[in-house]
């Protein structure tokens, strides 16, 4: 268990985050050897806890913060899961660095303090584990996560469990006879548990079916939002899709329909696909190449051009039209492209305009090194 | 614009998707776009936090209470209906009654029938309640003015000390 990381008044040069000590460098998630992870990018399972005796974390004063992030790190090491774990308060990193652990998705916007209106709060921490992560003094005083490559529900599951049995067992829960494990929002009371994935949709965009099979999700308990979870906007066609409630049924059952859904959906998107090819073949070839010329050879590019090219580009190697780029390289780009990362690359703060010719910098280096090529 | 699938009809639809100014551009007339299934809207995101604060809002215009507050943390009826958010995990047991119609009406169900949990030791469930919890307890009291429950937080720290 590392300790907490020196904060910026520690000393006068302080290094950047170096991300190389994040176990599996914080993005095995991405490797792409998850099944069917040419559509389903990520799968991940996160379950929301509070400790008894404490105000949640919105209603509790700093001291009551701090006293409840230091009884977790006390119970730290009786908790296999997270041994070699290491531990990060957020309120002692620069934006910069917290916003570069939002943009690789393991910690979320509220957490990273990214919000002006809500800075990072004291007592806000991480703690990475080997593909398990513990958000601490969220909006509730726990959220423990897995993040697993492709559509891979019961694993996920399985490691995020294992968390909860383990720190469960070292630090009192709040749950209650009726109601089960209680949270700050009532939305997540009941399991806790907020199962999703992140799925890239483009031919039911295209073909216009996306309504249809989003109206159909709703209407089965699952809901959607973009890539960055509540309150984004879907961009480059990547949906999350999860489960809207989290009482009234088992955790089994929770995961069972996300899993029956996806399934679903992908075969949908599978279907689109092979539609598109057949009734528009021509057209999707050359749009879709376009985006790959405007990927290769771009002198800047904005977050939102960058992912809707790379969708663009993704659909291209799923319907085998660009061969030799890997959907590992896509996923890495995904992540990589982002302005905290492009900063991180150059080593050094970035306007917005630096941060479009970096980003188009950097898209055309990863495809020039890592390959495509025409069929 | 003739469609595109059948070289006859004016096309009504255009689809146009994917990539922003560069993926594919489907003209199709009304009857070809209905053929492919084709819909024009795409339904808008949801929003949790406004569907949570209007049903709290209807629940307490139902029940009216709203003079309800916690007796751990202080947070009113009043305070989860500004924000959606409870103050501590006692408030369940403090608004159990309207709290329970809410979780029926957003989750189908108020009734956890997932995973049970007792929790450790309960030495571990005491260790909270020092007088560092009570002290911050008893400046939340004060400054939502709730002088009752303040006084019987400075009785309970007195015994303590």
């Amino acid at each position: 268990m590392s300790g907490p990381r020196p904060g910026p008044g520690s000393g006068p040069a302080r290094p950047a985050l170096d991300l190389s000590l994040l176990p599996d460098g914080g993005v095995r998630w991405l490797d792409a050897s998850g099944p069917h992870s040419d559509i389903v990018i990520s799968t991940r399972m996160r379950l929301a806890r509070n400790v008894s005796g404490y105000a949640f974390t919105g209603r509790a004063r700093d001291g009551e913060r701090l006293r409840m992030l230091a009884q977790v790190r006390d119970a730290l090491t009786e908790v296999p899961s997270l041994q070699g774990s290491l531990l990060l308060t957020l309120e002692s990193m620069p934006a910069v660095e917290r916003q570069l652990l939002h943009e690789r998705h393991l910690v979320s916007k509220e957490l990273a303090g990214l919000d002006p209106q809500q800075p990072v709060r004291s007592g806000a921490a991480v703690i990475l584990g080997e593909s398990v992560g513990l958000l601490v003094n969220e909006e509730d005083h726990l959220r423990l996560q897995a993040l697993r490559s492709g559509f891979c529900v019961p694993e996920a599951f399985e490691a995020v469990q294992r968390l909860d049995a383990e720190l469960g067992g070292q630090v009192p829960y709040a749950f209650h006879r009726e109601f089960g494990f209680l949270t700050a929002c009532p939305t997540n009371a009941g399991t806790g548990l907020r199962a999703s994935v992140l799925i890239h949709l483009p031919g039911l965009v295209l073909t216009k079916e996306i309504g249809k099979v989003l109206a159909g999700l709703q209407q089965m308990g699952l809901t959607y939002r973009g890539l960055y979870g509540e309150g984004s906007e879907v961009v480059g066609n990547f949906f999350q899709l999860s489960n809207q409630t989290t009482l009234g049924r088992s955790e089994e059952e929770l995961q069972d329909l996300l899993v029956r859904v996806v399934r679903h959906v992908i075969e949908r998107e599978e279907e689109a696909r092979r539609v598109l090819v057949r009734d528009a073949g021509y057209i999707i070839e050359d749009k879709l190449w376009r985006a790959y010329g405007t990927l290769r050879y771009a002198r800047s590019l904005t977050f939102d051009e960058a992912m809707n090219f790379l969708s663009g580009v993704r659909l291209a190697v799923g319907l085998k039209l660009v061969t030799g780029l890997s959907v590992y390289t896509l996923n890495k780009l995904l992540i990589f492209a982002q302005s905290a990362h492009l900063s991180y690359l150059e080593g050094r703060a970035l306007t917005d305009t630096e941060t479009n010719l970096a980003r188009a910098k950097y898209v055309r280096q990863v495809l020039t090194s890592e390959g495509g090529g025409v069929e | 614009m003739l469609c595109d699938n059948c070289q006859e009809r004016d096309a009504v639809v255009h689809v146009t998707r994917v990539v922003e100014n560069a993926v594919t551009q489907l003209h199709l007339c009304e009857k070809c776009a209905a053929a492919k299934g084709v819909e024009t809207t795409l339904s808008v995101p949801q929003h949790p936090l406004g569907e949570i604060l209007q049903a709290v809002q209807q629940q307490a215009a139902s029940t009216g209470e709203d003079a309800l507050s916690c007796r751990f943390c202080g947070a009113t009826a009043r305070d989860f209906r500004a924000t959606g958010r409870l103050g501590c995990p006692h408030c369940y047991d403090a608004m159990e009654h309207s709290l329970r119609e809410l979780l029926r009406r957003l989750h189908g169900s108020s009734r956890h029938v997932g995973k049970r949990y007792d929790p450790p030791a309960a030495h571990l469930l005491e260790k909270a309640d020092t007088v560092h919890d009570l002290r911050d307890r008893l400046r939340r009291a004060v400054d939502a003015e709730q002088f009752e429950l303040a006084a019987e937080l400075r009785d309970r720290i007195r015994v303590l000390e």
